[in-house]
């Protein structure tokens, strides 16, 4: 009796331990979040005053966000962001399921050299190609347009690293029945590997759009007109900007910029963890 | 008009050949089953019959056209695959609809998207509704064509892949190993509705299969492949009672035929068994001997196990022929009639000489016909 | 055996045809923004060429010298490594604890888990902003925070003592969640049966488990999560750009806020191209240890 009132205790005891060191770490992964949005509501004399209220005594919210909103074409930001990022996304897809296919089921001479050669460019970084990037870019007269913002992205070697290994999954017997059937390669592709596919292609999609929408590095170099920014330069120009002075609409800003991708997560978590999680341990 | 005809028919990969000449003639409307061990290049062959795999030399004719260079879907066959190979994403009916979908749609018709909206399409597609509908009554798998494969059991997954076969009737259907998956029980019924199947369209089947079993009750004829090659074809009971080749004899039966090396035999045991001369080892049957009295027996030893089938009683008796180092296993059938048989007797087993086949030391048979010369 | 059957060849060129052009666009786009970039990259910087320019000289190895000769960029490498050698623990070893603390009792495991992982997702040139005001001396909750424990204030970001660990931390806040996601995924492939096992053995206590079953299940995940943030850390922009620039006195220099800098601030192309170099081997020595021991991974599982 004494040993179960014990346990019991132990028991209780490592429940609100967890929850206490969680509820840490928990603050200290959202606190950001809360600061930005607890600003982005205050008045400016609030955040300046030595007493901190996290819900303003003024809500200043209106203000602050049609400020950000004004100041700087923030719905462009994320127009740009939007359209960017599904383009690299589908002329992605486009290169590289067939190229996948090709390498994961079909045999042709120099197939295992193509894919050496992707494997090697899954080593190189893409900031170190920003250089011949840029000079091609410059060199074609397309620098500052939205073709710099997307074309250096249109191969990914590790897209079509990825679809091919899901590929080779795919039983061959599958393929054989739909000669059989009679498609042909390309439409094999469009109505059996793309369909079979979907769950790693939703992984690669994903992993595509959260990477471009939060790159800084690329547009900072490509971009120079305010209306072509996507949303990571969009927030940066807002605070260099005369509005972004103002930490109220400054953090207003900030969450708009924020807010697209942490709500699509927010809604289809389950999704979005296995998506980066598979594609980082493929 | 549909027999296939395979003249040398050679394949390898790499440095290994996998079919070294295959020549044979498929009847049009018949029942040929591949048989042999696993990696003999049973698959392969069909798949070259198909069009999946083009052979490295010899020629493929089917309907008195060659086909050779022939894509597989202008060959008029249909394959039905070990795996089902039922595509996960599309129903039921999508899956038997798609081969006539590719048919009978132009290409323009097939475009992603716009093809639904193109004119003309729609009496074709209520054309496809109708035979799908009604093949996949005759498989008695109408109430499932909503379904995804995934919501099905194998045994339907089995159908529908032949459902998706029969759909378009082709002139030759090809099967590799489509039973393997099933449980043993659905694996019996399965076969029975192949063959009626195989009754009513009239079309010629390849069947492949590892299991003799299947080989035995389903097929016209039976082709037995050793690495290879094909070692002998012929109806069942042909290879049953008279095989060619000592592989292809311990192959087909079951149980497995025994097997006597000539060596372990003393004079007169041999001459009880009609060994002729260069006979290296001598084989029956099960049911082509008899349990006698221990002195009585041309081969004598002790029952290690009774199988009691009900109609057939298997004795397996450990035989100690005079030269043989160990026991030589054997088994004989017994017609269940009132003598009881327990592990540890000692009985005697007496061979019909007229039934023990013989084969010389490189495991070709030696027929009556040698004998005489002999 | 010889005769080739007649319609093989043509098989085989449709065959190779329909290869080609399926790997047409991606060869040719591999060849135009990969590997050639990668090779303009080496040879722009054995040159003295500026972007524009309409002539240029080979240099030979002289960027490379003048690179090595360069304080900045032996400090902007130092700072580097520093932020690696604080940011790689701190997330690999946070994502760990939080990862066994999430997983050892279900309740609340879904909010924890997006809790955690939001930063991630979240777009780190804004977030950047925000820690920014949070790091501020004067108004910032941090020195507030601190000020309640009579904790003298501190300028993180303009102080060179501190603007590296206060980056560092702010690594450290987006990659943890993430570490923390592969670290559950490695946790919910260990067999209940291996469980069984110790606690049959003994090892029926929780730290027991966890020393005898589930941090050596766990090492080869650790390992993997390891060097994928060593190799994220290594290229950190963002925060420097927006927070720092690099600042104060180059106290926060990284590499590739220096290359930014020199080739699209100074737009000194050969000098430039010399630092990515050197950068891109790096990366690629740090990558090759990673699928090195990915390898080995899949041997182990
Ligand atoms: N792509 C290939 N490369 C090399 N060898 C192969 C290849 N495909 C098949 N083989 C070899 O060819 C031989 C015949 O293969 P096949 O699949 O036709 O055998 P099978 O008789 O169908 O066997 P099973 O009963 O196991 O299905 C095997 O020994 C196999 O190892
Ligand atoms: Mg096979």
């Amino acid at each position: 009796m004494r040993d179960l009132v014990r346990n019991i205790r132990v028991l209780r005891w490592r429940v609100l331990a967890r929850h206490g060191a969680l509820a840490l770490t928990t603050l200290f992964a959202l606190i950001p979040f809360v600061w930005m949005l607890s600003l982005s509501v205050k008045p400016p004399e609030e955040i300046f005053q030595p007493e901190f209220h996290l819900w303003p005594q003024k809500f200043n919210g209106l203000e602050n966000y049609s400020v950000a909103l004004t100041a700087a074409p923030m719905h462009l930001f994320l127009i740009n962001g939007l359209f960017v990022c599904a383009t690299i996304f589908l002329l992605q897809l486009l290169v590289c399921v067939p190229c996948a296919y090709a390498l994961a089921k079909l045999r042709f001479r120099g197939r295992d050299t193509l894919f050496a050669a992707v494997l090697v460019g899954l080593l190189v970084p893409p900031q170190a190609l920003a250089i011949p990037h840029f000079v091609l870019l410059h060199v074609f007269g397309l620098l500052d347009t939205y073709a710099a913002l997307i074309l250096p992205w249109i191969i990914s070697t590790f897209g079509i690293f990825l679809m091919r290994q899901f590929f080779r999954a795919v039983p061959d017997e599958l393929i054989d029945a739909a000669r059989l059937d009679g498609l042909g390669e390309f439409e094999i592709i469009w109505r059996v590997m793309i369909p079979v596919a979907v769950p790693a292609i939703a992984a690669f999609g994903i992993f595509s759009v959260v990477a471009h929408w939060n790159d800084l590095f690329w547009p900072l170099i490509a971009i120079r007109s305010e209306e072509l920014s996507t949303p990571a330069l969009g927030i940066l120009l807002f605070r260099d900007d005369e509005a972004g002075q103002f930490l109220g609409p400054l953090m207003a800003g900030a969450t708009i910029i924020v807010a697209p991708l942490v709500v699509a997560f927010l809604f289809a978590q389950q999704r979005f963890i296995d998506g980066i999680s598979f594609t980082a341990r493929t | 008009m549909s027999g296939i005809a395979l003249s040398a028919v050679a394949k390898s990969h790499g440095a290994t050949p996998v079919l070294r000449g295959i020549s044979l003639d498929i009847r049009d409307g018949e029942f040929l089953t591949l048989v042999g061990p696993s990696g003999c290049g049973k698959s392969t062959l069909l798949r070259i019959i198909a069009g999946l795999d083009a052979q490295d030399s010899g020629a493929v004719v089917i309907g008195g056209r060659v086909v050779d260079g022939l894509r597989p879907k202008d060959r008029d066959v249909a394959m039905v695959f070990q795996a089902y190979a039922l595509y996960p994403h599309m129903s039921v009916f999508d899956n038997m609809a798609l081969p006539l979908r590719m048919r009978r749609l132009s290409g323009a018709q097939r475009l992603p998207l716009v093809g639904a909206l193109s004119p003309g399409r729609r009496p074709i597609e209520e054309g496809i509704r109708h035979e799908v509908e009604e093949t996949a009554a005759l498989l008695d798998i109408g109430h499932l064509l909503s379904r995804k494969p995934g919501q099905l059991s194998g045994g339907q997954r089995q159908r529908v892949a032949l459902g998706r076969a029969m759909v378009r009737h082709p002139a030759v259907f090809l099967m590799d190993e489509p039973l393997s998956n099933l449980d043993a029980k659905l694996r019996v019924q399965m076969r029975a509705e192949i063959t009626a199947l195989h009754r009513r369209l009239g079309s010629t089947f390849v069947f492949v299969t590892h299991d003799q079993a299947e080989a035995m009750t389903m097929s016209d004829r039976v082709a037995v492949m050793m690495a290879g090659e094909l070692i002998q074809v012929g109806a069942p009971d042909e290879l049953y009672a008279d095989p060619r080749d000592m592989r292809v004899a311990e192959f087909i039966g079951s149980p497995k035929i025994n097997v006597v090396p000539a060596a372990a035999l003393d004079q007169g045991t041999r001459a009880a068994m009609a060994a002729v001369p260069g006979a290296s080892a001598l084989a029956f049957r099960p049911e082509a001997a008899d349990i006698c009295a221990p002195a009585a027996g041309v081969l004598a030893g002790s029952i290690t196990g009774v199988e009691n089938l009900g109609a057939d009683i298997f004795l397996h008796v450990a035989a100690r022929p005079a030269h043989s180092q160990g026991a030589l296993p054997l088994i004989v059938r017994v017609a269940p009639s009132g003598r009881r048989f327990a592990v540890g007797d000692v009985v005697g087993v007496n061979p019909d000489p007229a039934r023990v086949l013989q084969f010389d030391a490189g495991g070709r048979r030696l027929k009556a016909r040698e004998r005489v010369a002999a | 055996m010889t005769a080739v059957a007649p319609g093989r060849q043509h098989r085989l060129s449709h065959a190779s045809l329909v290869a080609g052009l399926a790997v047409a666009p991606a060869v040719v786009l591999l060849a135009l923004l990969l590997f050639g970039p990668a090779l303009a990259v080496a040879v722009f910087s054995l040159t003295d060429w500026q972007i524009g320019a309409s002539s240029f000289r080979f240099l030979g190895l002289a960027n490379y010298q003048a690179l090595f000769a360069d304080r900045i960029f032996w400090t902007s490498l130092v700072n580097t490594v520093i932020y690696v050698v604080i940011v790689v623990p701190g997330t690999v070893g946070l994502g760990l604890v939080v990862a066994l603390l999430i997983e050892a009792q279900p309740s609340l495991r879904g909010f924890y888990r997006a809790a955690h992982f939001l930063p991630v997702m979240s777009t780190m040139a804004a977030m950047a902003i925000v820690w920014g005001t949070m790091l501020h001396p004067t108004i910032g909750l941090v020195n507030r925070m601190l000020a309640e424990f009579g904790i003298p204030a501190t300028n993180w970001l303009r102080d060179p003592r501190t603007v590296l660990p206060a980056l560092a931390v702010i690594g450290i806040w987006q990659g943890f969640g993430f570490a923390m996601v592969l670290f559950v995924a490695g946790l919910k492939s260990v067999p209940q049966s291996l469980y069984d096992a110790a606690a049959i053995d003994g090892a029926d206590r929780a730290l027991d488990r966890l020393r005898v079953v589930t941090l050596p299940m766990l090492g080869p995940v650790t390992m993997f999560v390891l060097i994928l943030t060593a190799t994220r850390a290594f290229e950190v922009f963002d925060t420097v750009r927006v927070l720092t620039q690099g600042g104060p006195n180059f106290a926060s220099d990284v590499l590739l806020y220096r290359l930014y800098t020199e080739s699209f601030d100074f737009l000194r192309t050969g000098y430039g191209a010399a630092l990515t170099v050197v950068y891109l081997v790096i990366v690629v020595l740090l990558t090759l240890t990673q699928a090195r021991v990915l390898d080995r991974r899949v041997h182990y599982t």
